[in-house]
């Protein structure tokens, strides 16, 4: 049995043995925004085929350590980030790959639908051209393929060439997570994917982020506990830039290893 | 690191709950004290006492369920929070059971003066057991309002020991019926009554677990005095 101490280090977050296999591998990561350190040291596997949350006060770190997972820190040259970052055993911070394949194997949806000033089909379609030629058949197979997965064809399936920003937002967030798989990437990263949706369209995007996690692995960013408690196989608690604690979900909800995590998932951190 | 939460009203929610947790305990202390007292005097009015309480801690425990849903429903409780309050509905459950022991002592009681068996039961051997299991139901209570896992420990301890009286107590009494089948009336009473006894004793020993429960979040239900020591240390 762990006892809650004052002091904590991401050595201990870790889960005493780790009966999964580790799809992204964080070690030792810190990240910097100029001479700030907004990441200290994170160590953590995260899991093939399942769901991680990531949840913590504002500014404790976890969009920022989701965006160090497929490089888009680098579009600001003052942020940086040291430590390595493995993906299935490949360091992504240190590889020489296009930025652009990295993004396609790690896609990402954010907070608010993003979808292109284009058709509902070209929304989809975009991406996969930069990666792929297909047929005008298997590009229309593809848009469908993506758009079931997303559970959104039914309700798209007959205003393809109308434009995506005419869809409610819910819909205009599975198109943007229809957009990310129809480039089949391997983990899914969800940055607050609901935090602009009404809770029908909430509930619609969990079911889904259930359904996807067959395929994909999902790593989910949410201020939302309860959120993370419905959709999330395991889940880290982040304060300022530490990983306080990792473990599996229901354990992290009903007994906490660590009093700083009891005290922010009740409700009484402040 | 804080015991309040953000929200106070969350707060007054939790400590109104537990409140009535309290007084739905003193209202069974109180009936089960009657009930004894009633065995021990044989008093009819004592007796009706008790069971006309008996409404008055079901309404409680209807109450007590009522309020925890709410907090339920509204708050979505997680961690200590959701563990006092699955708590505190198991040990509503075992206060009402051990009112309704009470309830039985009373009704047995009643049914014994009526039927003018009453001078001649042999009701001395009772008393300690009695005694020991209405100390235990207090300090159940006791230990819950201070969520001390020391006192519970102690608890589950000693409700062996009423146990141990139990066993005893029906040994006797079969060496009784065996020696004169004449007693065996009076003897099956007195046997009810011990068990009804016995049973409040392993009511407050299950209150003692769920304090455990609460603050370790370990369910210590099933287990063995040993492995309970092992968990709280």
């Amino acid at each position: 049995m762990t006892l809650p101490s004052d002091s904590f280090s991401t050595e201990e977050a870790l889960p005493a043995e780790e009966a999964f296999s580790a799809k992204l591998s964080i070690q030792d990561l810190n990240f910097y925004y100029g001479k700030f350190q907004a990441l200290n040291h994170i160590n953590l596997d995260i899991p093939a085929n399942c769901v991680t949350a990531f949840i913590g006060p504002s500014g404790c770190g976890k969009s920022t350590l989701l965006r160090t997972f497929n490089r888009m820190f680098e579009l600001y040259p003052e942020q940086r980030a040291v430590g390595r970052i493995l993906l299935d055993g490949e360091d992504l911070l240190a590889s020489r790959q296009d930025v652009a394949l990295i993004r396609a194997r790690i896609g990402m949806v954010f907070q608010k639908p993003t979808p292109f000033p284009m058709s509902i089909f070209d929304n989809i379609a975009f991406g996969v051209k930069l990666f792929e030629s297909l047929s005008r058949i298997d590009m229309e197979e593809r848009v469908e393929w993506a758009l079931k997965k997303a559970a959104l064809w039914d309700e798209v399936k007959d205003k393809l060439p109308q434009s995506g920003a005419s869809l409610s937002g819910g819909q205009q967030q599975r198109l943007c997570i229809a957009r990310c798989i129809a480039i089949r990437p391997e983990i899914l990263l969800l940055d607050e994917p609901c935090s602009a949706l009404d809770p029908i369209s909430t509930a619609r995007i969990e079911e889904l982020i259930a359904e996807l996690k067959a395929d994909y692995t999902v790593i989910i960013v949410t201020h939302n506990m309860q959120q993370a408690a419905r959709v999330s196989d395991y889940t880290a608690y982040m304060y300022l830039g530490d990983l306080v604690e990792f473990g599996e979900t229901g354990q992290m909800f009903f007994k906490p290893s660590r009093r700083e995590t009891e005290d922010y998932i009740t409700g009484r951190f402040g | 690191m804080s015991e309040k939460h953000l929200s106070s009203q969350f707060d007054s929610d939790l400590t109104s709950v537990s409140t009535k947790l309290m007084e739905m305990g003193g209202l069974i202390e109180i009936q089960i004290q009657n009930a004894i007292q009633a065995l021990a005097q044989f008093s009819v009015p004592l007796a009706l006492e008790v069971m006309i309480a008996e409404d008055r801690v079901d309404a409680m425990e209807v109450a007590i369920d009522h309020a925890l849903t709410t907090i339920i429903a509204r708050r979505q409780p997680a961690a200590r929070d959701l563990r006092l309050l699955l708590a505190i509905s198991k040990i509503t459950t075992n206060l009402e059971r051990a009112g309704d022991e009470a309830d039985k002592i009373a009704r047995r009681v009643k049914s014994i003066v009526e039927s003018n068996d009453a001078r001649k039961m042999p009701i001395g051997d009772l008393r300690v057991a009695s005694q020991m299991a209405v100390t235990l139901i207090r300090r159940a209570l006791d230990a819950f309002a201070r969520l001390d896992m020391d006192a519970a420990v102690s608890i589950l301890r000693e409700d062996d020991l009423i146990d141990q009286e139990f066993k005893g107590f029906t040994r006797k009494l079969i060496t009784y019926m065996m020696e004169d089948p004449r007693t065996i009336g009076d003897s099956l009473n007195l046997l009810f009554l011990a068990k009804a006894i016995e049973r409040i004793g392993d009511h407050a020993k299950n209150i003692a677990e769920f304090i455990i429960y609460i603050v370790k979040g370990t369910d210590v239900r099933h287990s063995s005095l040993t492995q309970i020591e092992s968990v709280i240390r």
